[in-house]
């Protein structure tokens, strides 16, 4: 694994790609006591190690390691995690367009996927859904919503995510669910943490 | 913890938070880590009144908090200093004093810096979420910044022994930053410019970022790098340079992940220094180790 420092403290192991992002980062999360890392946190093709006490030394003992591929591929314990999901969003039709699709089929394909939670960030409990097909990638809302209600299901670049609160936000909205991302009165309070399967399954419409 | 209140807030000035040492180790979840932003200032206030360093306390912001007591206690102020004033009578910065129900409390403006720091004997108490007291303003956990008729409610007294004064030390105005890990989609000219260019400490500044205003760091365009940064992790005390070029240095609010590129981090010992700023200081930014040969790519073997 290739890292470059990020100041007194910090190593950046950098991936070539979210599959790899995912991988390293159930590695490195696996043996954060082992390195003496306080902070493991993925991202889009890197992951931090923080709070380091020797960001030297884990630089070089990482020069040595070998992502073996079925790191990659050992499951999830935590089995997968459904989001009952209304397909109710007002910008179903523009990713449709986007996708040169109907908003039926935008719906069937975005069920159809099981995804993996690649990286949390924005707010607390806002997990980065990876796994759609190459090719349906979604662009953000040229003007941001300045409030996008709690729980709204939605798409931008290759990620899908889901709102945990109220916030401003430039995803396209393609429906909503009632399921909690982030209870703060339970010790584990992200329902979404890096390296979740997720499942989106439609609910009637009310 | 719970009963009586101890203090009631009559004025919380411009801005007044609980802070401890925040809640690192969540940053995987899009969780700041949060706390106290002058760190040294807030473990002093709390060695003052023989607290844990990390007890819950109150960050001000430049105009102070006046409060009333209700059940006597201990407190003390560190960090900006300021005029303390009990009841109209002048009380000294940096020691720990008594006062009795009814007292009326007037941490007044700083007069250097930023940020003072009040801490009580047994610490606030205050609901923790994941492990922390602290507000955090981007993410909003913790408790909300302190407004009037707030009550505060305080833990049982340490017994730690505390020590006696302080007294203000003077801050520098330098920076000082080790490079990376993306100072090569910067140009030499910028890299020369962290060597010593001045910068103006921006209005917009607050506890999730540093805004600097000064001569541009400007991205080369010849390095076969992406045109944009893939959403990164983000560490305290990253300077992260968006396209306008003006520096923006992450405090303990900041978000977890970012998609600028950052060009260097301040070293630890720096971030009173942020902390401190006030808007239209001038700071001055410095490597850490001016002759490092690669900026952001230390080899191995």
């Amino acid at each position: 694994m290739e890292a470059r420092r990020v100041g007194e403290h910090a190593v950046l192991v950098e991936c070539v790609d979210l599959a790899e992002v995912v991988a390293s980062y159930a590695l490195l999360r696996a043996r954060a006591a082992q390195l003496g890392a306080v902070e493991v946190v993925p991202a889009a093709r890197t992951v931090l190690l923080d709070g380091l006490t020797d960001p030297v030394g884990v630089v070089e003992s990482l020069s040595t390691w070998v992502l073996d591929q079925s790191d990659a591929e050992a499951p999830e314990p935590g089995g997968v995690v459904e989001i009952p999901t209304r397909y109710d969003g007002p910008d179903l039709d523009e990713v449709a367009r986007q996708w040169g699709t109907s908003a039926a089929e935008v719906v069937r394909i975005h069920q159809s996927v099981e995804y993996t939670v690649a990286f949390c960030g924005f707010a607390p409990g806002f997990a980065y859904c990876t796994g759609l097909p190459a090719g349906l990638e979604v662009s953000r809302r040229a003007d941001p919503r300045r409030a996008v209600p709690a729980g709204s299901v939605a798409l931008a670049g290759e990620f899908t995510s889901i709102y945990p609160s109220a916030s401003p936000g430039g995803w396209q909205l393609i429906g909503t669910t009632e399921v909690e991302l982030w209870r703060e009165d339970l010790d584990e309070p992200a329902l979404l943490v890096p390296g979740s399967l997720v499942r989106f399954v439609a609910t009637e419409m009310r | 913890m719970k009963g009586a209140a101890h203090v009631v807030v009559l004025d919380p000035g411009a801005l007044t938070t609980i802070q401890d040492l925040g809640r690192p180790g969540h940053a995987h979840l899009g969780v700041p880590r949060s706390g106290a932003l002058d760190v040294p200032a807030l473990r002093l206030a709390n060695r003052l009144v023989g607290n844990p360093e990390g007890a819950p306390a109150l960050e001000t912001t430049l105009t102070g908090i006046r409060f009333e007591v209700r059940r006597g206690c201990r407190f003390a102020v560190s960090g900006a200093p300021c005029s303390v004033r009990i009841d109209g009578r002048d009380h000294a910065w940096g020691s720990a004093v008594s006062v009795g129900p009814g007292a009326v409390v007037q941490v007044g403006a700083a007069a250097a810096g930023l940020r003072s720091y009040v801490a009580f004997a047994g610490g606030i108490a205050v609901e923790q979420v994941l492990g922390s007291s602290s507000t955090d303003l981007l993410s909003g956990l913790g408790p909300a910044p302190l407004a009037a008729g707030d009550e505060l409610t305080l833990g049982p007294s340490y017994a730690e022994p505390p020590m006696a004064t302080a007294i203000p030390t003077s801050l520098g105005r330098v920076l000082h930053l080790d490079p990376g890990p993306r100072a090569d989609w910067f140009t030499e000219e910028s890299l020369a410019r962290v060597g010593g260019e001045t910068y103006e400490v921006g209005a917009a500044s607050n506890r999730i970022g540093l805004r600097l205003s000064g001569p541009a760091l400007e991205r080369r365009r010849d390095n076969g790098l992406p045109a944009e940064l893939p959403t990164e992790p983000m560490v305290l005390g990253a300077v992260q340079v968006p396209p306008n070029g003006q520096p923006v240095v992450f405090l303990a609010d900041h978000p977890t992940t970012g998609g600028y590129p950052v060009i260097g981090v301040v070293r630890g010992a720096d971030l009173p220094v942020c902390a401190q700023a006030r808007p239209g200081d001038r700071i001055t930014l410095r490597w850490a180790e001016p002759a490092r040969a690669e900026p952001g790519r230390p080899r191995g073997s």
